[in-house]
């Protein structure tokens, strides 16, 4: 393994199962059954495999991991092997003896989601009246122990409601907080045209993050997901394709990043089939885009090839079918106007729907085939 | 020296995890979404921070452990950066 980076966090999403049915979310179109998941001596093994080559922080996400019963025995084990554990969570079923069981079983933090300040935010974006159980998993985790992190999706609809959004992270006891500007993938890409924020309104909101970070200090800290459509030069996607991280699908697919399951053209290998070890170093698909070797140009001859490594490889796939290409973000990529057009059709779409209008235009996720499936 | 400074007792954050990595031969503290890479000194020093000892008494331990003499100054500064930062906490 000479030169061969070694990944610090694994992504193990442990299920698609989910009660919210958020418009963005980063999940595949195609959502795994229950019946596809991993068995839970599996994930001890994916587990045990990955601290072995380097991991020291797991996150356990999904869908919504805390569906799984067996999550405290997940959680343990990293517990006895040394790692960092986080639950990713929306905070629906967690109940204050899950949370107790949790944290015994080791439990180092958990990040729990919001779609706005308000019920109307959680019911128009997730498809669910329950944000009243968001305010109690709030409590639950900080009663627990757990130091309290919360994340929101923003997008065209909730942008105008930062600051009211931010309020309410401060009232939770929220020691940190990621203002996750859509990232276009999956669901996401889906709705793109009815999320896609204007400028303006993403300047005005930059006022507020701005402003606000200054106003809360320590108290609470403020992130700003960079809304990628936007600038000038893509993101340095994970810092570079299998450099740092890895993910576990809830069938046992190991990808580089969290949405690579969207590059249909590439092969995944899965641990049911081969150990992580070799999946992380010798596998085609995590090899196929390590480095700058791969790259043509633009990317080739540009200076900033080890700051942004081509910027990210799903996005190049999701817009272009082809994950070799630049980053279409990027202001220099032969496929930049394919951005270009999609901030012109969601400028024309009608900013001022009414939420009736836009609910019956938004693609909710959920389970192909089912019974209120879109 | 702010006398109440030294007899100040810190303490690793609830939050954060020190842990020495074997596969990389580094000594790291874990955070919710981040890994900070320590040097040696940050890692003696985050390693004392148990909630049992003063700063002082953290300054004289290093001193000794190291055979260095006068700390003082580097530990405190450490420790200043390390509180806004959100390591470590402070009674």
């Amino acid at each position: 393994m000479n030169g061969m980076p070694h990944p610090y966090a694994l992504l193990a999403e442990v299920t698609h199962q989910c009660p919210l049915h958020c418009v963005y979310c980063s999940n595949p179109l195609a959502l795994l059954g229950r019946q596809d998941e991993l068995a839970t001596e599996d994930w001890l093994r994916v587990i045990r495999d990955a601290a072995g080559l380097g991991v020291v922080q797991v996150h356990f996400s999904g869908g919504e991991p805390l569906v799984r019963g067996d999550l405290e025995t997940l959680v343990a084990e990293c517990r006895r092997l040394g790692l960092y554990t986080n639950l990713i969570t929306s905070g629906l079923g967690l109940t204050e003896s899950r949370a107790r069981s949790l944290v015994s079983a080791g439990l180092n933090s958990a990040q729990l989601s919001i779609q706005g300040d308000a019920a109307e935010s959680t019911n128009l974006v997730a498809a669910s009246k329950r944000f009243d159980k968001k305010e109690e998993a709030a409590r639950i985790i900080r009663e627990a122990g757990l130091p309290l992190n919360m994340n929101v999706v923003l997008h065209r609809m909730n942008l105008p409601r930062l600051d009211a959004i931010i309020d309410v992270c401060v009232a939770w006891g929220a020691e940190r907080l990621e203002l996750a500007n859509t990232q276009y993938y999956g669901w996401a890409l889906r709705n793109r045209d009815l999320l896609l924020p204007t400028k303006a309104q993403l300047e005005e909101a930059v006022g507020v993050y701005k402003r606000r970070k200054a106003e809360l200090g320590e108290r609470m800290e403020l992130l700003w997901i960079l809304p990628d459509y936007y600038e000038p030069y893509p993101k340095p996607c994970m810092g570079g394709w299998a450099q740092t991280a890895l993910t576990v699908a809830p069938d046992g697919t190991v990808y580089p990043c969290p949405v690579a399951a969207e590059i249909t053209t590439m092969n995944f290998s899965s641990v049911r089939d081969h150990d992580l070890a070799w999946i992380w170093s010798k596998s085609d698909a995590f090899e196929a885009f390590r480095g700058t070797e791969w790259m043509a140009d633009p990317c080739r001859s540009c200076p900033r090839k080890e700051m942004d490594f081509g910027g990210c490889r799903c996005q190049a796939f999701a817009l272009t079918g082809d994950p070799a290409r630049t980053d279409p973000v990027c202001m220099h990529s032969p496929d930049h106007h394919l951005v270009q057009d999609a901030l012109v059709r969601a400028h024309q779409a009608d900013v001022a729907a009414d939420g009736e209008t836009i609910r019956e235009e938004l693609v909710y996720r959920r389970p192909h085939g089912s019974a209120r499936g879109n | 020296m702010d006398e109440s400074e030294l007899t100040a007792i810190p303490r690793l954050a609830t939050k954060a995890m020190l842990r020495h990595d074997s596969v990389r031969g580094v000594e790291l503290l874990l955070l919710p979404e981040r890994v900070v890479l320590l040097n040696k000194s940050g890692a003696a020093i985050l390693g004392l921070c148990d909630g049992s000892r003063t700063v002082r008494q953290v300054v004289t331990q290093l001193e000794q452990d190291f055979e260095v003499a006068d700390l003082t100054n580097d530990v405190m500064t450490f420790l200043h950066d390390a509180r806004e930062r959100g390591w470590v906490v402070v009674t």
